[in-house]
C-alpha cells in the first residue's frame, strides 16, 4: 500500500490550523499555564496516525493535540478543555498537557518518558485482549534519557509487546541541546535495548507513512517493537512563549533583560577565576547564537509546505481541501468560543 | 538594605555561598540557561546542566555530597520528584540511619511548588507534606525573599538533606517561565510582599525549624507556610473589622517542624486554624492538630488545604486552593461561640 498525501495533507494541515488558533487563545490569556503545540512534528504524527485502527492504543507526552485531534477526536470539546470550560474533553480538569479518551485509548502526559511504559502497559493488554492491535508511544528525543523509557523499551523487547515507540527529535531538551546531554547514538541505544531502529524523515509525510506501516505491520503480526526515529523542528519551540523563541523574534527587547544582570554578575568579585567565568560565558553565547540560527527560522524544516509541494499537481483540488479546512476550523472555533462567553 | 524578587534572593544566597565554598556545585535541567547569572561567575564546572534523567542526577546527586561537595540539585518542579523519589527516599533520608550516624549526605534539593496560574494537577503540586513525612528529610518552604535567601544559606550549610521549595506564585522567573511566557494578558494573584521585598546586604543563615509569628492575635491562631501565610495575613487584616484578632504563625520549615512555637501559638487562643496548600488528607495540617492534641492542649480545630487533584480550569483551580474565602470562613466557623 501507498500514502495518500492527500489524505495526510488534510491531518496536517487541519491540525496546523486548530493550533494556530490555540496559539492566538493563547496569546490572548483565554488559555492559562503553559502550551506546547505540535507545529512542526505533524508530518510524524499524521504518518502514524493515520494507520491507526479501533483498539490501538496511544501514549502521548505534553504536546499530544495533534495526535487526539488526528485520531478523530471532535476537536470542540478538545478546544473547550483547553478553555478550561467543565464541558472540555476531560471536564476542564487535565488541561492540554493531560488529555485523555478512554474509547479511543488515548492517554497524555505531562511527565517526560511516561509515554514508555503506558504504551508497554497498552500493549500487554492488547496481547490478552484485543489480539492485533498496537500501542504508540510519542516523545521527544529529550525522553530518551528517562530512565523509565529506556526499561520500558527492555521490556517490550522481552515480552514481544506490539509497540511503536516514536521519537520526534528536534534536538532540544526545553533550553538544552540534547547533543550536549546524550551520551551515545539513539538508534543504537535502541538496539541495544533489544528494539529494531528505523530512521525516517520527519518532514516528509510519505516516507514517514511508509516507516510507520513497516513498523505497524511487524507489532501487528506479533514481531515485536519498533523505534522509529524521526527529525523534526518545533516551529515555536518547547512551549508558547518559549525564551529562546522570544530572543530571536524580539532580540533588542528579551536580551537588554539578560544582559545587565549577566555582565554584573560576571564581573562580580568572588567566584571562578577568569577562565572558568569566560567558558560560562561562552556556553550562554553559543545558546543563544544557536537559537539565533535556529533551524525555526527556515522553512523547509516546515513539513507542511513539502507536502503541500507534492499537491501542486492539482491545484483545484488543492485550493479546495485548504478552503475546506479553514471554513471547518473556523466554524469550530465560533462553536467553542461562543459556548464559553455565554 | 536592598530590594529582591523572591527567586533573585535565592540565587543571591547561594551565589554568596558559592564564592565563599567552593564544595557547592550546582546541576539539574536547563540550569545553563536558567541560572545563566551563576553559570558566568562561577564557570561550567560547577553550574552544570543535565539530561532530562531524574534518577540519575538526584540519585548521583546524594552521592556526590557523601563524597564531599555541597551539591544544589534543581528539579524542574516538586512534582517531578515522582519520577526520582527513591534517591530522597531510600537513600538521602536513610543513609544518616543506616550508617550509625557516620554519614551523611548534604544535599539541597532546590523545587518550584504550588499553583494558581493554571498549568494543571501534575504541574501545581506542593507535596511538602508527603516529603516531611519521611524521617531524615529536611523540607524548607520559605513565604518571603528574606527568609528564602536565608534559608537556602541555612540550607547549603546543614549536614543533612534538604528540600528547599519555592512557590511559583512569590517567583517572578518561574511564573513568567510557566504561567505567564511574558504575555500581558493574564494575571495571577501574586501577594507582593512575598513576591519583593526587602533583604540582608549580607546574608546569614536563618535557623532551620523555626517558625515566626507573622502577626499576633488573640482569637485564632492561623498556620501556614508559603504562599498559604500571606493568603492568611491578609484575611487576618479583613476580619479586624469584625472585631476577630487572628494570629498568624509561619512554619517556614516542615521538617523538623518547630513544635515549640506551634504550642505557644495555639495556647494562647485556643483556636487552630490550618491553611495548606498541600493536599489535606494524611498530611501537615493533620499533624498539626496532633502535635497541639499531643501537647495537651485544649483547641478548636478546622483546615482549609487542597482536598483533591488540582483542577486544570482556572476558576475551579482557585477554588480548589486555599483562598481568602474559604480562609475567612473558616475563621468565622472557629470563632463563631465568641461572638455568642
Amino acid at each position: 500500500m501507498a500514502p495518500d498525501l492527500w489524505s495526510l495533507y488534510a491531518l496536517m494541515l487541519k491540525s496546523r490550523l486548530f493550533e494556530e488558533a490555540i496559539a492566538k487563545l493563547w496569546h490572548d490569556g483565554l488559555i492559562s499555564g503553559e502550551m506546547h503545540l505540535g507545529t512542526g512534528e505533524e508530518a510524524i504524527i499524521a504518518a502514524v496516525v493515520a494507520q491507526l485502527r479501533e483498539g490501538d492504543a496511544m501514549a502521548l507526552d505534553h504536546r499530544g493535540t495533534a495526535a487526539l485531534l488526528m485520531r478523530g477526536i471532535d476537536p470542540v470539546p478538545i478546544l473547550r478543555e483547553l478553555l478550561g470550560h467543565p464541558d472540555g474533553l476531560c471536564g476542564g480538569m487535565g488541561g492540554h498537557m493531560h488529555l485523555f479518551s478512554k474509547e479511543h485509548l488515548a492517554a497524555s502526559s505531562g511527565i517526560v518518558g511516561a509515554g514508555g511504559p503506558a504504551a508497554a502497559g497498552f500493549a500487554l493488554a492488547a496481547q490478552y485482549l484485543r489480539p492485533g492491535a498496537v500501542a504508540v508511544a510519542f516523545f521527544g528525543e529529550g525522553a530518551m534519557n528517562q530512565g523509565m523509557l529506556m526499561e520500558s523499551m527492555s521490556l517490550s523487547s522481552v515480552w514481544n509487546l506490539p509497540v511503536l515507540f516514536v521519537c520526534k527529535d528536534d534536538d532540544w531538551a526545553i533550553t538544552t541541546q540534547s547533543a550536549k546531554v546524550t551520551g551515545g547514538n539513539l538508534n543504537e541505544r535502541a538496539r541495544g535495548l533489544g528494539v529494531p531502529a528505523v530512521e525516517a524523515d520527519g518532514l516528509d509525510a510519505s516516507a514517514m507513512w511508509e516507516a510507520a506501516q513497516g513498523a505497524i505491520e511487524r507489532a501487528r503480526s506479533g514481531q515485536g517493537p519498533t523505534f522509529l526515529h524521526a527529525r523534526c523542528v518545533h516551529l515555536e519551540g518547547h512551549f508558547l512563549g518559549f525564551q529562546l523563541i522570544r530572543i530571536v523574534r524580539d532580540p533588542i527587547r528579551e536580551m537588554a533583560e539578560i544582559a545587565v544582570p549577566l555582565t554584573k554578575s560576571f564581573l562580580r568579585p568572588g567566584g571562578a577565576a577568569l577562565r572558568e567565568r569566560m567558558a560560562g560565558l561562552k556556553t550562554v553565547i553559543a545558546a543563544v547564537l544557536s537559537t539565533v540560527r535556529d533551524p525555526r527560522r527556515d522553512r523547509t524544516k516546515d513539513p507542511l509546505p513539502r507536502a503541500r509541494a507534492a499537491l501542486q499537481s492539482d491545484p483545484a483540488r488543492l485550493q479546495d481541501l485548504e478552503d475546506k479546512l479553514e471554513k471547518e476550523i473556523s466554524n469550530l472555533l465560533a462553536s467553542a468560543l461562543l459556548e464559553v462567553v455565554s | 538594605m536592598r530590594t529582591m524578587h523572591f527567586a533573585q534572593a535565592v540565587d543571591d544566597a547561594l551565589a554568596q555561598a558559592m564564592a565563599d565554598d567552593p564544595r557547592i556545585v550546582l546541576f539539574g535541567e536547563d540550569v545553563p540557561l536558567l541560572r545563566r547569572d551563576l553559570l558566568v561567575r562561577f564557570g561550567p564546572k560547577r553550574v552544570r546542566g543535565t539530561p532530562i534523567s531524574e534518577s540519575a542526577f538526584l540519585g548521583a546527586g546524594v552521592a556526590t555530597a557523601m563524597a564531599g561537595l555541597r551539591p544544589v540539585v534543581e528539579m524542574y518542579m516538586v512534582d517531578f520528584l515522582g519520577v526520582c523519589m527513591d534517591a530522597l527516599l531510600n537513600h538521602a533520608a536513610k543513609l544518616e540511619a543506616f550508617s550509625g550516624g557516620k554519614w551523611t549526605a548534604p544535599l539541597v534539593v532546590r523545587a518550584p511548588c504550588g499553583g494558581g496560574y493554571g498549568d494543571g494537577g501534575q504541574h501545581e503540586q506542593s507535596l511538602w507534606g508527603w516529603l516531611a513525612h519521611i524521617p531524615g528529610l529536611t523540607v524548607l518552604v520559605p513565604s518571603t525573599p528574606a527568609d528564602a535567601g536565608s534559608l537556602m544559606l541555612a540550607a547549603l550549610q546543614h549536614d543533612g538533606p534538604v528540600v528547599f521549595l519555592e512557590h511559583k506564585l512569590l517567583s517572578e522567573t518561574w511564573l513568567e517561565f510557566l504561567g505567564s511566557g511574558a504575555r500581558r494578558t493574564v494575571q495571577f494573584d501574586v501577594p507582593a510582599e512575598g513576591a519583593k521585598s526587602t533583604v540582608p546586604e549580607k546574608w546569614k543563615p536563618l535557623s532551620i525549624g523555626k517558625a515566626v509569628l507573622r502577626r499576633a492575635g488573640d482569637d485564632v491562631t492561623i498556620v501556614s507556610v508559603g504562599v498559604g501565610v500571606h493568603r492568611a495575613l491578609e484575611v487576618a487584616h479583613a476580619v479586624e473589622a469584625e472585631g476577630i484578632s487572628a494570629a498568624v504563625l509561619d512554619l517556614r520549615t516542615i521538617s523538623p517542624l518547630d513544635k515549640t512555637a506551634l504550642c505557644e501559638a495555639v495556647a494562647h487562643t485556643g483556636r487552630l486554624l490550618v491553611v495548606d496548600e498541600d493536599y489535606e488528607g494524611f498530611g501537615l495540617s493533620g499533624e498539626l492538630a496532633a502535635v497541639a492534641l499531643e501537647a495537651g492542649i485544649p483547641l478548636k480545630y478546622a483546615r482549609v488545604c487542597t482536598q483533591t487533584t488540582i483542577p486544570y480550569g482556572r476558576d475551579r483551580e482557585d477554588q480548589t486552593l486555599p483562598n481568602v474565602k474559604r480562609i475567612h470562613a473558616a475563621i468565622e466557623q472557629l470563632v463563631g461561640d465568641k461572638r455568642k
